[in-house]
């Protein structure tokens, strides 16, 4: 099961890396959309510093989207999604493993970005370390519940229009705790509580979406 | 010695409204063949579909080795191999690199992929990806997939598209050594394929 677990994410990965627009493209797109804030609203950095937990967060989201239709279609459109519904091994833990390739690609690379545009943004520095933490825990969140959508509209051709429209009421509790831990941070009060709900929401995520993503992929596949 | 391995009852598909196949019953024992007939349309690919439990069935119930299915599914999956129109490989990968991520009980090495492609006359290069192999070379490492698999029962869907004259040759040789071991092979074809010295089984399906 392990074996099976690490051949996949070793797959996955190799192919991310052999093709470098699907980890690229959102990495850009997040970098694009936050700095074009402080060109849209102008040079106010008392204004920024305050939207700069918002932005951030709502610009990781949408990233986090982008990315998120590509998770199961090849598989699908070249028929190894089979070969994954028909393996032996639990298809919660392969499902797992996919979404764990999905959050390196395309979560991590966010995150560790985010400390750049936060000052692009005039955040304060004493918000960062919460920054990270939030978004750490966010993205992983926005991974596992996304990858429920992605499962059930992958076998529909026009998915990808109807996949934000799913998942997107879905990340609204992430959304609020994550972007509201950093605000906090930033005015200096403590933001244990936020912190906690959203590895709360992380751990909920954790134990529910594999299933629910595996059982979604079969239904697509019976098409 | 034979042992049942597929139990298939009165098994009924639909889409929709249109019933694609309806009551077809049939038994795969050990190291037996068996063919699928019929026209474009009449539901091979289906029926092959919901013997691998992709497709729900309507009515019937399907059984491995006497064990009701989809609950015995684990077992069933870790001794069959499916190979349908679909390939399955990864574009960008090589070769060996798209045999050694099967998913399979047992993860094949390196050494044993490279003899499973000489074994099925894989002849293109080992460092192209997939992509830019032929149709007939991509078919031929999706048969090094099924023989790595080292699964009871084999369900192939047209092994023989795009296969050269030489390639079907194999394709038969290869379905000879399977039934021969003691393994089934469940098959789908339109051109004839030239086994010998099995009992052959068909069940033909029509509109």
């Amino acid at each position: 099961m392990g074996a099976a677990f690490l051949t996949l994410l070793k797959r996955d990965l190799t192919l991310a890396m052999r093709r470098r627009s699907d980890w690229l493209n959102p990495l850009v797109f997040f970098v694009i959309v936050v700095s074009l804030f402080p060109l849209g609203i102008g040079p106010d950095g008392s204004l920024l510093s305050e939207i700069a937990p918002g932005v951030i967060w709502v610009a990781a989201l949408l990233a986090t989207l982008l990315a998120l239709d590509g998770l199961f279609r090849d598989d699908f459109d070249d028929g190894s999604i089979e070969q994954l519904l028909l393996s032996p091994q639990p298809l919660p833990v392969l499902v797992l493993a996919k979404i764990l390739t999905h959050w390196l690609i395309s979560g991590l690379p966010l995150v560790l970005l985010s400390p750049l545009l936060a000052l692009l943004l005039q955040l304060k520095l004493q918000a960062l370390p919460t920054l990270l933490g939030s978004l750490v825990l966010g993205t992983l969140s926005l991974s596992l519940i996304g990858a429920i959508g992605a499962a059930l509209t992958v076998g529909l051709r026009r998915g990808g229009v109807l996949l934000p429209l799913l998942v997107l009421p879905l990340f609204i509790p992430v959304l609020i705790f994550g972007s509201s831990s950093v605000a906090a941070a930033a005015t200096g009060f403590p933001v244990s509580a936020q912190l906690s709900l959203l590895g709360g929401l992380f751990f909920l995520a954790l134990a529910l979406a594999p299933w629910a993503a595996a059982a979604a992929l079969r239904i697509s596949a019976e098409s | 010695m034979t042992d049942v391995l597929l139990q298939a009852q009165n098994l009924s598909v639909s889409r929709g409204e249109l019933t694609v196949f309806e009551r077809k019953s049939f038994t795969i024992n050990t190291g037996m063949l068996f063919q699928l007939q019929g026209d474009n349309g009449s539901g091979k690919t289906t029926l092959l579909r919901a013997i691998c439990t992709l497709i729900p069935l309507d009515e019937g119930e399907l059984r491995w080795r006497g064990e009701l299915l989809p609950a015995a599914r684990e077992q069933y999956f870790a001794e069959m191999c499916f190979a349908g129109h679909a390939d399955g490989l990864k574009g960008d990968l090589t070769a060996v690199e798209n045999l050694t991520s099967t998913l399979t009980e047992h993860t094949p090495t390196v050494i044993e992929c490279i003899a499973a492609l000489e074994k099925t006359g894989f002849t293109g290069r080992d460092d192209l990806p997939c992509r830019v192999l032929s149709a007939g070379q991509r078919r031929r490492v999706v048969l090094a997939r099924v023989l790595l698999s080292q699964a009871t029962l084999w369900v192939l869907d047209e092994p023989l598209t795009a296969l050269d004259a030489s390639g079907r040759e194999l394709v038969g040789k290869l379905i000879e050594e399977q039934v021969g071991s003691g393994g089934s092979v469940v098959y789908s074809t339109h051109q004839p394929l030239d086994v010998s010295g099995f009992p052959l089984q068909t069940l033909a399906l029509s509109d």
